[in-house]
């Protein structure tokens, strides 16, 4: 890490007489080092026993008092939570950055399960707006219908929908799998960066609109498609990845993968090119 | 933001007032500048409820300028006049505030334009809604304050539309608010969650063609718009199918009149809704927290596509 009181050289600002001190202080700036093991630690995480098992009704608490128990429960050990009576609340189980088993025995509202890294859900209901956006592993899967947005900017994991979805599923994207059981709305994939998408059933106009990269595999019709958005040869090991997927995510038994349709970005409007933390866990 | 919430019984009626006043709270965090009912209650068919004000409410947080209870008095007289010229005989008079007003007319004249554009040449008189069932009960607060104020929990009737409105284009006070009524169609309200950017093009072309407006709440453009449609012969389903291009911007909007509710999204489904539909009830607003204040059973619920449709009658 460079000594900034040490630092002889002018900046060009500097040079030009704009400011003259040296600029001195700390910088929170870390450099990612495999070798030392507090850099893969996260702050709030719990030994948990997934044979150890609760439920927890929160038909009459408010969201934050909802999560606030999960991570209660998770500190005495609890790694199967049963949540009773969501009734549709708003970000119920939102920024869990442990291994969990959470079943949700209902419906949840916007924002369920938003910026979780590493728990298995599975949500025995419908959801709303925002389902899992900013997933960075992990496994959710919901029973019924989605509403819109569903895994925006989610970096990994797989995101499964047995039903169907709202508008701009995927959007921004930049990471994981998320497969529909059923049919999708407009702006499915619209600006995804990476990852891959499975629609088993219809989807709607400006598919994969303005997208930079990724991959989008379709069983149904497609409304239009977006700027930028192209077909791709759908190869022997697509086929065999989509196989295994559907299996792993229990959807789509006996579904003929082989007639999918597989969409990618031209790549005539962006550039795009870093590594995802999460692929930087996967090169060690 | 603003939410939107609206019911439909099929075959039977309910309690819509106190359904809808719960819909509308679970949705206040979108909104509590102002609430609206648009309540189709059972009724004989035979007379016409006319809910107007002749004034604006002017407590905490409106935008609307202080008057005397005095002038509100004048504007009611005047209207009792104008009534009485055109025919119309009021048989029952209730005035639950200083400035809102319920009346329940006999008036035999189907056409309402005459009517409408008369009673509304007193300056400071709205028309909040003028039907056989329909009834737009609108005012500052949340859905609980306006219920409350207006005793809206006992009205019974087979549907309703309502909207919680935070105030984004235009100003905190009743004549902004929604629903809005149909004008000068009987038993036709609206109310709509989004932005619409084509306002004033639309605006001058239906003014030219004789339409009203109270407003400049761009919302109140899907009630003129849908109005006009129908006045040219289109069913509602047809100038709710016609507002999809006709209308520019982002929106979820509802319409109902005396027998049908109806919805339609914007081609771009930038605005939430989630929808439950069964054979004896219809339920729907921008969350499912609303649907569940009526139903907190486990249900089905969806979000519609990008440019649907869809009407029910009751």
């Amino acid at each position: 890490m460079a000594n900034l009181k040490n630092t002889e050289k002018k900046t060009k600002a500097q040079s030009m007489g704009m400011h003259s001190e040296v600029l001195t202080g700390r910088t929170q700036q870390k450099f990612f080092n495999p070798d030392e093991g507090e850099n893969l630690y996260y702050f709030g995480t719990y030994d948990v026993d997934f044979n150890k098992r609760t439920e927890l009704d929160v038909k009459e608490m408010t969201a934050p008092e909802a999560n606030k128990e999960i991570d209660n429960l998770m500190s005495q050990g609890f790694g199967t939570i049963v949540i009773k009576n969501p009734q549709g609340k708003h970000s119920l189980g939102v920024g869990i950055l442990n291994k969990l088993n959470l079943i949700f025995e209902g419906s949840l509202g916007y924002f369920g399960m938003g910026s979780c890294d590493g728990p298995t859900v599975r949500i025995n209901g419908r959801v709303g707006w925002s389902c899992a956006e900013n997933l960075m592993a992990g496994k959710v899967v919901i029973e019924k219908n989605a509403g819109s947005c569903f895994g925006a900017a989610i970096r990994g994991g797989d995101l499964i929908c047995k039903g169907s979805v709202g508008a701009r599923t995927g959007i921004d994207m930049k990471g994981g799998t998320i497969i529909i059981g059923g049919d999708a709305g407009a702006f499915t994939g619209f600006m995804m960066q990476r990852g891959r998408i499975i629609i088993l059933g219809d989807v709607g106009i400006n598919l994969g609109d303005s997208m930079y990269d990724g991959t989008i595999f379709i069983g149904g019709s497609i409304g239009s498609y977006g700027s930028d958005a192209v077909d791709a040869e759908l190869t022997k090991s697509d086929q065999d990845w989509l196989t295994r997927k559907l299996k792993v995510a229990e959807i789509g038994e006996n579904f003929d993968v082989s007639k999918m349709k597989k969409i990618v970005a031209g790549k005539k409007l962006w550039n795009y090119d870093n590594l995802e933390p999460t692929e930087k866990k996967g090169a060690i | 933001m603003c939410g939107i919430a609206g019911l439909i019984h099929r075959g039977k009626s309910s309690n819509v007032g106190s359904e809808l006043q719960g819909m509308l709270q679970a949705l206040k965090h979108r909104g509590e500048d102002s609430t609206g009912y648009a309540l189709y209650g059972d009724t004989d068919g035979k007379n016409f409820i006319m809910r107007f004000k002749v004034g604006e409410n002017v407590g905490e947080g409106s935008s609307s300028i202080m008057e005397d209870v005095s002038v509100y008095d004048e504007r009611k007289k005047i209207v009792d006049q104008y009534l009485a010229e055109l025919g119309a005989k009021v048989l029952k008079e209730e005035r639950t505030l200083p400035y809102s007003l319920r009346y329940e007319i006999s008036y035999d004249k189907k056409d309402l334009l005459d009517f409408s554009q008369k009673i509304e040449s007193i300056p400071g008189v709205e028309i909040l809604s003028m039907g056989k069932s329909l009834e737009v009960i609108k005012d500052l607060g949340n859905a609980k304050a306006v219920c409350d104020r207006y005793s809206l929990d006992k009205v019974v009737g087979t549907h309703a539309i309502g909207h919680a409105r935070m105030a984004t284009e235009s100003g905190v006070d009743i004549k902004s608010a929604h629903p809005f009524w149909g004008y000068p169609f009987s038993d036709v309200s609206v109310v709509h969650n989004g932005q619409l950017t084509n306002y004033w093009n639309n605006r001058r072309m239906l003014e030219n063609k004789g339409m009203r407006f109270m407003s400049e709440c761009d919302s109140e453009l899907i009630a003129v718009y849908i109005a006009q449609k129908m006045k040219e012969g289109a069913s509602l389903e047809e100038g709710m199918k016609a507002s999809l291009t006709g209308l520019d911007g982002v929106f979820t909007y509802f319409v109902a009149t005396k027998d049908s509710l109806g919805m339609a999204k914007d081609t771009m489904a930038a605005k939430p809704l989630v929808l439950y539909e069964s054979d004896d009830l219809v339920a729907m607003g921008s969350e499912e927290i609303a649907i569940r204040s009526v139903l907190p059973q486990e249900i089905d619920t969806y979000d519609p596509f990008d440019g649907e449709v869809k009407v029910w009658q009751i």
